[in-house]
């Protein structure tokens, strides 16, 4: 008797989390076995990888992911980032992951102060990430975003360096729908290995419900990393 | 001639104030055991074309920036050359 071992993907759950079901189902679409780890885990469980999901969570208070950063799961993650462990982080997992330091910049409200909830097209910039290895440069992708506070920014220095250092992975074409500088949609960390985009790949991955089915990329993306590993 | 006028407004004493209560657990379990009480308010800062008078800035802030119902507000004019 045969059995198919399924790479473990980890979504963690802050408390407000509300895309950590459609993440999970993401990852079960593309061929993986999804674990639910809560924010008060302090281990990963041995997941390959792990996906900090959309929606709220209770640092919010402060700034967006402000406090949800010292959730006792995000000392575990920040140490197996360091460690290459593939990380992604969407939405408010793109929050939490900048608060965390494991990204440059902040996310901060949208310029023209709306929340905005629309079908958007993105360019691939850079495929040097366990996330978007099955994607190509130059590519576009139409996924959703929906987002109060999506605008990305950081000093002139930093903006600098990520062009440079080809660290922007997802660029806004057809509009910037919050004024992100630079119309980045997302950015990775130097080694490639944590990615964080405030659009939502996880939303487009079946026909029923999504625009698209180009976000499903990004999981089998990750999956073929981790075997090619 | 012109003003600033710096207005600080905090949720009232006597109101539970959830932000502030979500911080303060925060520090707790960032070793800041010692800090008792986190409130958070806001501050805002204006610049004024001409004179403006104290009355008038506080009818600014509780007309609009600060909801007298549950917050307090403080309000200081600068007169500036």
């Amino acid at each position: 008797m045969s059995t198919v071992v399924r790479t473990r993907i980890g979504v963690v759950t802050f408390p407000g989390s509300l895309d950590d079901r459609d993440a999970a189902r993401a990852v079960r679409l593309a061929g993986g076995e999804p674990v639910s780890l809560w924010h008060r885990d302090s281990d990963l469980a041995g997941v390959a990888a792990v996906v900090l999901p959309g929606g709220f969570s209770y640092g919010d208070y402060l700034r967006c992911g402000a406090i949800a950063r010292f959730s006792p799961v995000m000392d575990a993650v920040i140490a197996a980032a360091g460690d290459g462990l593939p990380v992604l982080g969407i939405c408010n997992g793109f929050q939490v992951l900048c608060e965390s330091h494991l990204l440059p910049g902040a996310l901060i409200r949208n310029n023209h102060r709306h929340f905005i909830c629309r079908d958007q097209a993105l360019r691939i910039e850079s495929t040097d990430t366990p996330w978007t290895r099955d994607l190509t440069v130059g590519q576009t992708i139409v996924v959703p975003v929906k987002n109060g506070e999506g605008q990305y920014c950081a000093d002139a220095a930093t903006l600098e360096m990520l062009e440079r250092e080809n660290r922007v992975v997802f660029r806004y074409v057809g509009g910037n729908p919050n004024g992100s500088a630079a119309d980045i949609a997302g950015v990775r960390n130097a080694a490639g290995n944590v990615v964080g985009l405030m659009p939502h790949p996880e939303h487009a991955i079946e026909s029923l419900t999504g625009p698209s089915t180009d976000g499903l990329a990004l999981f089998t993306s990750v999956l073929r990393s981790l075997v090619a590993a | 001639m012109g003003a600033r006028v710096v207005v600080d407004v905090m949720p009232k004493p006597e109101l539970l104030d959830p932000q502030g209560q979500a911080i303060r657990k925060a520090l707790g379990r960032l070793g800041f055991e010692s800090v008792t009480s986190v409130r958070q308010g806001k501050r805002f800062e204006l610049e004024v074309d001409g004179e403006i008078d104290e009355a008038a800035a506080r009818r600014m802030a509780e007309t609009l920036l600060a909801n007298t119902v549950i917050e307090e507000f403080r309000v200081h004019v600068e007169h500036t050359p």
